[in-house]
């Protein structure tokens, strides 16, 4: 099956549904601080804190919220053209000791995941870190899982799937495609 | 980029590249872990053929922050001592297996020769090569322009001079291409002994007294150039120490005819009393410390850039 999977409204009933996930799995959001994997985890992140800012006043959506490029720290640097390197903020609080969830758009193979574990341990040492992605396609390399997913999807290798979000693309959806 | 030899053959695109880099490898260094996994498995060569502290110092870090492995090579001490060439050191380098060799050299070429010679499979980075070209300072002087008076875009309308040893200045040459492509205006201020022949196809304009700069151009960056008496064998290119401090020493009262945001830069070592006083080394204007920091994350820079990439699109 290819062609639109979710549509802007199945988009953010997920996101809301995982922020109320996240709301409930950690007992609130108190030491709750959102990363967001560039490109398009960081606009998921932000959507998702302001969901939890609505469900939990005392929740600073911009202050708990952060980007982590994951380029540098990546195992494929090597076998690709050069990537150019994007930027990475954290809170002011820093995220010792807070429950880092990590957004991402598509979760694959972990990789990237992989990746993001490694750069979370240069810039401190959270309680915990726990995984949100809007889509997870399976086909995983590594031992990793989310613990928040908006939709799985069962693909095939050769199949792509673009998620596209209003912030960058213009407007919010899910395509499958076939691979070449 | 397979290798980074000179700024005059880089385009704006690929020098905006380095400098968006940098901006990035400049974060990282404010967190309290500073290394990253980067270039794990790559081994970089800090080749010198010619003194230098701050530059191979500064590579030194910024391969070493990235994970790579770090072999230096001087050239005191070594076979080149005993009359090994510049191919035999290669040759012997490349069985090494390194990825990128950071070369200094008296012999202006010298780092071309190295990339183009086919001795060598890696990288070549050009860390100052005779009176030719030194890149990676000039793209950290241009980092540290662009980060005091143009954050985030090109030199657009930015004004640097360059003043003093110009004839002997691989950081001048390297600077007037780079800022140049990059949109700034450069003036080189240098007495005509120590203007080199055949200057006048470079994209700058040439005055010969740093009052006459001060009083025809709105400078941005003043950037200070060490005499370099070490080449100036024979002497006979200025009369005296004092009066080059007179004409072209940059002093407090020099310093405070400068527009307000004006920074003061030099590539340093700086002969304190010469060409730059006490006064205007220590300055709040003066950027030269901070230069050296942003000389680690423009390198982190260049070495990503040139190593990362897929190897078969070497």
């Amino acid at each position: 099956m290819t062609g639109t999977i979710m549509g802007a409204a199945d988009i953010s009933r997920a996101l809301t549904r995982i922020a109320h996930e996240i709301v409930e799995r950690n007992d609130g959001a108190a030491d709750v601080v959102l990363m967001g994997i560039p490109t398009r985890g960081l606009p998921i992140a932000h959507r998702l804190a302001a969901r939890i800012a609505e469900i939990e006043p005392a929740f600073d959506a911009e202050l708990a919220t952060g980007a982590l490029d994951i380029t540098m720290y990546r195992d494929d640097l090597f076998k690709n053209p050069t990537r150019a390197i994007g930027t990475t903020s954290v809170p002011d609080t820093g995220i010792d000791d807070a429950v880092v969830v990590l957004v991402d758009d598509v979760f694959h193979t972990g990789r990237t995941i992989r990746a993001a574990l490694d750069a979370i341990r240069d810039l401190g040492r959270p309680r915990a870190v726990q995984l949100a992605a809007l889509v997870d396609r399976g086909h995983r390399e590594l031992p990793i899982r989310a613990d928040f997913v908006g939709k799985n999807i069962p693909t095939s290798r050769s199949e792509r799937v673009d998620v596209r979000l209003e912030e960058i693309d213009g407007e919010d959806a899910v395509i499958l495609r076939k691979g070449e | 980029m397979r290798h980074l030899l000179t700024t005059k053959d880089l385009s704006k695109t690929d020098a905006l590249r380095i400098l968006d880099t940098a901006t990035q490898m400049a974060a990282t260094q404010e967190r309290e872990v500073r290394k990253l996994p980067t270039l794990r498995g790559k081994t970089v060569v800090n080749l010198f053929f010619e003194d230098s502290t701050r530059t191979r110092i500064s590579f030194e870090a910024a391969a070493k922050r990235l994970s790579a492995d770090v072999i230096n090579f001087s050239a005191k001490g070594s076979s080149v001592s005993k009359g090994e060439s510049l191919k035999d050191t290669a040759l012997t380098l490349q069985a090494m297996g390194a990825d990128a060799v950071v070369v200094r050299h008296w012999a202006s070429g010298a780092a071309y020769q190295l990339a183009h010679g086919g001795w060598l499979h890696g990288s070549v980075l050009n860390a100052g090569d005779g009176t030719h070209q030194h890149p990676t300072q000039s793209l950290l002087d241009a980092f540290t322009i662009r980060k005091h008076l143009a954050p985030g875009g090109d030199l657009e309308g930015v004004t640097v001079a360059i003043v003093g040893d110009v004839l002997h200045s691989r950081v001048a040459r390297s600077n007037v291409y780079l800022l140049t492509t990059l949109g700034a205006k450069v003036v080189l201020v240098a007495p005509p002994t120590l203007v080199p022949v055949g200057i006048e196809p470079w994209p700058c304009d040439v005055v010969h007294t740093l009052d006459q700069a001060l009083d025809t151009y709105e400078i941005d960056a003043l950037m200070m150039l060490r005499v370099q008496r070490e080449r100036m064998t024979g002497g006979g290119f200025f009369p005296s120490p004092n009066e080059y401090s007179r004409i072209f020493g940059l002093d407090g009262d020099r310093l405070r005819r400068l527009p307000d945001h004006a920074i003061v830069m030099h590539p340093g070592p700086m002969n304190r009393g010469l060409e730059i006083s006490a006064e205007a080394a220590d300055s709040p204007r003066s950027v030269i410390v901070e230069q050296v920091a942003n000389g680690v994350a423009v390198r982190m820079a260049a070495l990503y850039l040139l190593l990362a990439g897929e190897e078969a699109a070497q």
